[in-house]
């Protein structure tokens, strides 16, 4: 709020210079404010975003929130910018916030998102059947525990991620039991436990994420979902023809950039960069690569990320950035 | 009283009881038999319910979105005006703060940690000698060696000026409270309402009137701080002895007079222990704190946890935990200072010569660390780290506890804990509120019966009754378990005076060492379920159990003691006829305590996978909505709520048969 008050001091003073000059970056001195979130992937895209908007002489500022005050910090202004809005966990609240008009959509990335059931590679040597759904039915006791046997245990992400988790189950009569985790950490706490131990797991994972790279495994292959849906809305279609949902999640869900609904009017210029600015799966990846894997911290890896795809990243920045 | 009146009482209270207990078992009954016979007893009807949540939330839309005062006037303005207005007033202090420790001022640098350090170890002198030297200087070096500097300077920038905040506040609500009946009658309900409320709940609406970043953080601080402040400052000042307040009168004292250097003095070891509290409360809400913007420790840690480092996460843990007892055990010293006479003869150099040392050293280090920068910004080869110490660590636990723990999960998941909640969920609605009410009944009359019959209503009226009975059922649970495991580690820790002093270290550890920690550990031994997140709430709610026994016991007078020694009572007789009903009701507010930390903790087990209203909370944030938050959270506070309003009136009661009052 200070640098707000001397910013706009500035900008009345300059005001006579700026009038000559014409307009061109930055369209204002106000920072312009980029989300931070915990996951190495997001860190390092949101600092790609914020020294490109550097480049282009915007005063920029990092803030550190969860996924969920962030939708309505960038509802109010009070943030900018989110690299990685993700259509499985996020979709309801940014919707909400599109809707009423305060959030923009910034267009999606080329990289898609899966969420789906997964499994660690040495699962297969208890169920060989695996990626294949129906090998789920032959060796459910191998991945039950106590409180779920005879039935599978699936760990689940929160339910409301997945709502047609349970109606598939059924669907597919599957003998299995959903068991619920709250967030990803208890997910992955779970994982890094039991494959110490190669003991055998079934969980809800997504890709890209980092978990791939350190705990190598496979989505399991359900019933591919039509592309009209019908899987959803008509019971007759699929392999079951008295119910809906017996196929898997959709394959590609979105990634997109979320703007503030002000942010075309206050800082045009980025506002032309931010939809420019497309990753793509292999390029998510090697960018957590960096920190997962190299090492890097967060401002670094976005550095060398830039100076590695230099070719695509000078091909976001639009005209007006000089 | 004779003996005659004595024998009628107790027939009296037995025949009471006898009553009660009939009526108890009428309304088990007929609770069972009308659940087969009525749906709406078996499950409260979905048409019944209140839509209190898109209230709520159509209430925010309007207010921050919508409405505007003296529109079309020159001076027009949205609510949101006046809160941002408060925030940019606040951040000056803090922006000072960010500079002078962290930022730098000017793009300049940040004050070298070597000056720090140093300051730390000079101050603490000054204020309690050697021991409070160490304590506090040595804290921050380790800060400064263990790699953590950066965001533990972050934090602290915050911390520095919210604790003054928190406990200004608290400080003037309780004297005012303890002035004013009135002021009791309001505040002391919205205390309860602060403090049991997960701060989960009210994250988001802070963010939508605040904004986000280092003021809206403290403001979420704020709300969970004050209240302990306030009630210790007020009950300090309510229990100041009658004959210190004549004499002060006899003295002529203005009524400032008898407020700052009467009664404040004199209760001055219980607002310590409020500004205690104020300390730990605001150091653990260091981690909630960083999912609205604050940076430094927290977001450092959940980053942490997120890659599955521990180690890393411990680390920054204890960082936390580091400057929570730093800054406890330096206030709690000032605080005991007697107070200093000077000679005014001398030169002010002879009269302020820490002050003279600390600006020495100031000058001194600053100027060294342009010579050495390693004095200025510790370069990562001279830190150290533990973290792939705790990381081998835990995956050794994993490794070779792993088999032996699961028996034990396994029985008290099936065997106990599924049939436990089985049962819970069983119960018709009528009857629980029945009971609920019968208990108030007893315990306060119509006046207590009313109030938590309207506060166990509320969760079933709002449509969140089966995720209250899970929540009562885990902590209903763990509740349990901290008072059997806690009370005998209190009772030991009050034998000897060292005991007592490593249990309170632990004690303040375990409270302000961040809970979101325990979590992977719980879950990489006993997996997701409904054992792991009631092992997570016994760490963190088992503290106030011992804290408060170990008080409790300690308190006794001696004379007391003596007494029941010199009647030939042996040690076991004395604990329990004389020490126990003595202590009584400090153990329990202990029990209470340990029933709000649990409650509180309800949010966080929902990052593990439960059921409960935390959960309700958890999916909020999916939505975005801010009125399924609240409506949950209320009914997490209503529960805490109905808990101590029938605790505190059975303590009442205790104690005036004991002649305590």
């Amino acid at each position: 709020m200070k640098r707000k008050i001397i910013s706009t001091f500035a900008a009345v003073a300059s005001a006579g210079i700026m009038s000559v000059a014409m307009a061109g970056t930055p369209e204002s001195t106000d920072p312009v404010i980029v989300i931070d979130n915990n996951w190495s992937s997001q860190k390092v895209l949101a600092r790609v975003a914020q020294q490109l908007l550097e480049k282009a002489g915007y005063n920029t500022e990092m803030v550190t929130l969860d996924t969920q005050s962030q939708f309505a910090a960038m509802g109010t202004g009070d943030a900018h910018i989110q690299m990685e809005v993700w259509e499985g966990s996020m979709n309801a609240s940014f919707m909400k916030e599109v809707d009423a008009g305060r959030m923009v959509d910034g267009g999606s990335h080329t990289a898609t998102t899966r969420e789906e059931w997964w499994y660690p590679n040495y699962v297969e040597e208890v169920c060989p059947g695996l990626p294949d759904y129906k090998a789920i039915n032959d060796c459910a006791e191998a991945l039950s525990t106590p409180e779920t046997a005879p039935n599978a245990r699936y760990l689940a992400g929160p339910a409301e991620w997945h709502p047609e988790d349970v109606e598939r189950v059924e669907a597919l009569g599957l003998n299995v039991t959903i068991v619920n985790a709250g967030s990803a950490d208890a997910l992955f706490g779970e994982l890094k436990s039991a494959a110490s131990r190669n003991e055998p797991i079934m969980l809800f994972n997504w890709a890209p994420n980092w978990v791939g790279a350190a705990y190598p495994g496979k989505f399991v292959e359900f019933p591919l979902r039509d592309k009209e849906n019908k899987c959803v809305t008509d019971p007759s279609w699929g392999v079951n023809p008295d119910m809906a949902n017996d196929c898997g999640a959709a394959v590609g869900g979105y990634l997109k950039k979320g703007l503030w609904g002000g942010f075309a009017d206050k800082f045009p210029c980025a506002n032309e960069l931010m939809t420019n600015i497309d990753f793509t799966g292999p390029m998510i990846d090697s960018a957590a690569a960096m920190v997962d894997v190299d090492g890097m911290d967060h401002d670094a890896a976005a550095k060398a990320f830039i100076e590695k795809n230099a070719d695509v990243v000078n091909g976001w920045m639009p005209a007006c950035a000089g | 009283m004779t003996k005659l009146e004595r024998t009628q009482e107790q027939q009296d209270y037995r025949q009471r009881a006898l009553l009660h207990l009939g009526v108890a078992a009428f309304i088990i009954i007929a609770g069972m038999l009308a659940k087969g016979q009525f749906a709406w007893v078996a499950k409260y009807p979905r048409k019944w319910t209140i839509p209190l949540k898109n209230w709520i939330a159509d209430f925010f839309e309007k207010l921050v979105y919508e409405t505007k005062f003296f529109e079309g006037k020159a001076y027009e303005f949205v609510p949101t005006d006046v809160t941002r207005g408060f925030v940019s007033v606040m951040e000056y202090p803090l922006s000072f703060a960010e500079n002078l420790f962290f930022k730098g001022f000017q793009d300049g640098a940040p004050m070298p940690w070597i000056t720090f350090v140093g300051l730390a170890f000079i101050l603490g002198h000054w204020v309690a000698g050697w021991r409070v030297s160490l304590i506090v200087g040595g804290a921050f070096l380790y800060l400064a060696l263990f790699s953590v500097w950066q965001p533990s300077m972050d934090t602290f920038s915050l911390v520095i000026i919210t604790v003054p905040f928190v406990f200004i506040i608290g400080l003037f609500l309780g004297i005012w409270i303890s002035k004013s009946q009135r002021a009791e009658a309001v505040f002391t309900p919205m205390f309860d309402l602060m403090q049991s409320m997960p701060p989960f709940a009210y994250m988001v609406p802070i963010v939508v009137m605040y904004g986000i970043g280092d003021v809206p953080a403290m403001i979420a601080t704020a709300v969970f701080a004050i209240p302990p402040v306030a009630r210790c400052v007020a009950l300090g000042l309510k229990t100041v002895p009658d004959n210190v307040v004549e004499a002060g009168k006899m003295m002529g004292a203005s009524d400032r007079q008898m407020l700052w250097q009467v009664l404040v003095p004199t209760a001055r070891k219980t607002i310590v222990v409020g500004l205690n509290q104020g300390i730990m409360q605001t150091l653990a809400m260091v981690v909630l704190a960083s999912t609205i913007g604050a940076s430094g420790l927290g977001s450092k840690l959940l980053n942490s946890l997120q890659k599955l480092n521990l180690g890393e996460a411990l680390e920054q843990g204890l960082a936390i935990v580091v400057i929570a007892v730093a800054l406890d055990r330096i206030s709690a010293a000032y605080a005991a200072r007697p107070p200093e006479y000077i000679d005014k003869s001398l030169s002010w150099v002879k009269r302020h010569p820490y002050l003279v040392i600390a600006g020495m050293f100031t000058i001194v280090s600053i100027l060294l660390s342009f010579m050495f920068p390693a004095l200025r910004v510790l370069p990562d080869e001279m830190t150290v780290t533990t973290a792939p110490m705790w990381n081998a660590g835990i995956d050794w636990v994993n490794a070779n506890l792993y088999e032996s723990v699961q028996g034990f999960r396994n029985f008290v998941l099936i065997d106990v804990l599924i049939p436990i909640k089985t049962f819970f969920l069983a119960i018709p609605w009528p009857t629980f509120v029945g009971l609920i009410a019968l208990l108030g009944y007893r315990m306060g009359g119509w006046k207590l019966a009313l109030i938590v019959t309207l506060l166990i209503l509320f969760p079933l009226t709002v449509g969140l009754w089966k995720q209250t009975m899970i929540t009562v059922y885990m902590i209903g649970t763990a509740s349990l378990v901290c008072i059997i495991l806690g009370f005998p580690i209190g009772l030991l820790a009050s034998k000897s005076e060292r005991a007592s002093r490593v249990v309170i270290l632990m004690c303040d550890f375990f409270q302000t060492f961040p809970s979101f920690i325990y979590l992977i550990p719980v879950i990489m031994l006993f997996k997701v379920s409904d054992i792991s997140a009631i092992i997570a709430v016994l760490a963190f709610a088992l503290v106030p159990m011992i804290r408060y026994t170990n008080l409790g016991l300690r308190n006794v007078p001696e004379g007391t003691r003596e007494a029941a020694v010199q009647l030939g009572a042996s040690p076991w007789q004395r604990l329990i006829k004389v020490e126990l009903p003595i202590a009584l009701p400090e153990i329990m507010l202990g029990i209470n305590q340990v029933i709000f930390m649990a409650l509180f903790m309800v949010a966080i087990t929902a990052l593990i996978g439960t059921q409960d209203l935390g959960n309700e909370i958890n999916r909020a944030k999916s939505g975005n909505h801010t009125g399924k938050a609240l409506v949950a959270g209320f009914c997490i506070a209503f529960l805490g709520i109905i808990a101590d309003r029938i605790i505190t009136a059975w303590t009442r009661e205790r104690k005036s048969k004991l002649g305590l009052t």
